[in-house]
């Protein structure tokens, strides 16, 4: 039920987002979702590859900070206000949401939101009570 | 409360007492060293110096002063005024750059040495009822064992726990029931965070006086671990050339500063640029010059401490020169913004903070007629998390921490890991571009 996110420390650096998605297309290793959340000095790239112990250990060779965490993807189906309604039920169960984001898998078909909750097995047993599928990780690095 | 003396007599001797002794002593240890030790007398002849030259406390001047780079050129025991045989114990503190210094003592050293730490364990209101808990690291460095025989010599019961396993000492503080805690000051408050963890209240244990010293501390620092620990904080001073913890001590009923044991070590403060002896009370490197040593007795050893001393009696009755705390180091001073900064404070706020590796570079800019200092510090696997809000708190912990210490407020650049030159394994710790 839990995807496993790796997360790069970034410098405020132009041009080391780029170096850090080739050190991963080198090593043959493909993302699958990306998301930046950066302030005025520094930045923290999150990603979901379809390799996490070798894009690890590459990025690492190469001198990022790299951190593991594990995250929860939602699939939501691809339909006006599908979005909404994960997010309304995540309020009202009054889940708190560490960060989020979204990318659309390569069918078009669904949208897949990546969680990070304080309380993971919670949200896990609520969204699913609440009829939500969570994908399982060998689907989420394969999609 | 009543002062408790170790030595009151000589603790509480009028100064003019105290200086004929000091004048007896310098007289035989010149002429003892003058004789005995080759880069010693070498020195003196270069200079135009003779024993004899030495009739008054003031002459001491016109000898020349001993750096660590001596005491490396002569390394290992070349400034050791006597063969192997006699020598019952060295030490050796590490050098950050090439060869450590390596201190001999002979049995009646380690004895001079046992009484000044029982000296200054008295001073801080320790007692033989007393469990001494030493967190001190025991070893090649001169804390644990220093701390251990004054402790013992007082008649206190030492429990020799050295460094880390947090969770193990607060345990035998508990079951052991100690009253009187030595460590660094940053340890100390290790140990407060560890006991938080483990829920237990400082005010259950039955921990009195923290005796901490071995890296400067500031008075927040003091205040923050009086508070967490729930004891009183007093400062240590000493240094492995000079014989190791037991130099200098802070009373319990303090009018500032720390009682330098100077029957035994003789100080003075120096300008670090003219190497001219200053007044009392103004700010210069500390200069100590060892009146009893025998196997590895200094003479005008540079400490490259900058502090000052204050020779009114203090309100415990001690009539023995107080020292301040230590600010700073002679050798690597800043000036920013008219405080004066040492990189090794940064680098003590640094080691302070868990998960916190003391890679940082200070960077000191000017703009317009501003200097800002900019500290960066790697970011290790170990402190990194993958949410903003974390890295912002650590941040923001360092800011305040560096301003707490120091005195100046700096920005925190989080970089990467091995961002920070390094120069032949020894990092660059200043980029100034302030061009002045
Ligand atoms: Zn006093």
């Amino acid at each position: 039920m839990r995807v496993e996110q790796i997360a790069v420390f970034l410098e405020n650096k132009s041009g080391r987002l780029a170096e850090i998605t080739s050190i991963l297309a080198e090593n043959n290793i493909n993302i699958r979702a990306l998301a930046v959340a950066d302030t005025a000095d520094f930045g923290i790239l999150r990603l979901i590859v379809d390799k996490v112990d070798e894009a690890e250990t590459a990025l690492k060779e190469k001198g990022f900070t790299v951190g593991k965490t594990m995250v929860i993807a939602v699939e939501v189906p691809d339909r006006t206000g599908g979005l909404a309604e994960v997010l309304d039920c995540v309020q009202k169960i009054g889940l708190n949401v560490e960060y989020m984001y979204a990318f659309v898998n390569k069918t078009g078909e669904n949208a897949v939101l990546i969680f990070r909750f304080d309380d993971m097995t919670r949200a896990i047993n609520s969204l699913q009570e609440n009829g939500f599928t969570i994908l399982e990780s060998s689907q989420v690095y394969n999609l | 409360m009543s002062t408790i003396y170790w030595d009151e007599e000589i603790e509480t001797l009028p100064r003019v007492g105290l200086e004929s002794i000091q004048l007896k002593r310098l007289q035989s240890l010149i002429n003892r060293v003058y004789r005995k030790v080759e880069p010693y007398r070498e020195k003196m002849i270069a200079a135009g110096v003779k024993p004899e030259d030495i009739r008054g406390l003031e002459d001491l001047q016109k000898l020349p002063f001993t750096t660590k780079d001596d005491l490396r050129e002569n390394y290992p025991f070349g400034m050791f005024t006597m063969g192997l045989d006699d020598i019952v114990r060295v030490h050796a503190s590490s050098g950050t750059t090439g060869k450590p210094t390596v201190v001999g003592y002979t049995r009646s050293d380690i004895d001079i040495w046992a009484n000044m730490m029982a000296r200054a364990l008295a001073c801080a209101g320790a007692t033989r009822g007393d469990m001494v808990h030493n967190a001190y690291g025991y070893g090649l460095f001169t804390g644990g064992l220093g701390a251990h025989y004054g402790a013992e010599k007082l008649g206190a019961t030492v429990i020799p726990v050295s460094g880390g396993n947090s969770k193990r000492q607060i345990t035998i503080m508990k079951d052991f029931g100690s009253t009187i805690l030595m460590s660094t000051p940053s340890y100390a408050l290790n140990l407060a965070d560890a006991m938080d963890h483990m829920g237990i209240d400082p005010s259950s244990l039955s921990l009195r006086v923290g005796i901490f010293g071995a890296e400067p501390w500031s008075e927040n620092m003091r205040e923050e671990v009086e508070n967490k620990l729930n004891l009183k904080a007093v400062d240590i001073y000493g240094l492995s050339e000079v014989i190791g913890p037991g130099v200098a001590q802070e009373c319990l009923n303090s009018s500032g500063g720390m009682h330098i044991f100077e029957d035994h070590f003789l100080p003075e403060i120096i300008d670090p640029e003219t190497g001219k002896v200053m007044a009392p009370g103004e700010r210069g490197e500390l200069v100590f010059t060892t009146l009893t040593k025998e196997a590895f007795p200094v003479i005008r050893y540079r400490t490259k401490d900058i502090t000052s001393l204050h020779y009114e009696t203090c309100t415990c009755g001690r009539t023995l020169v107080r020292m301040d705390k230590v600010t700073g180091r002679s050798d690597d001073m800043l000036i920013i913004r008219g405080v004066n900064v040492f990189p090794s404070q940064v680098e003590h706020v640094l080691m302070g903070i868990e998960g916190v590796e003391p890679h940082y570079q200070i960077i000191v800019e000017r703009e317009g007629t501003m200097d800002t200092m900019t500290v960066e510090v790697e970011v290790s696997d170990s402190l990194f998390t993958d949410e903003i809000k974390g890295l912002e708190a650590l941040t923001k912990r360092i800011t305040r921490d560096v301003k707490d210490i120091l005195g100046v407020t700096c920005r925190v650049k989080l970089v990467n890991p091995r961002a920070i030159q390094r120069s032949e394994g020894k990092a660059q710790r200043v980029i100034d571009n302030r061009k002045i």
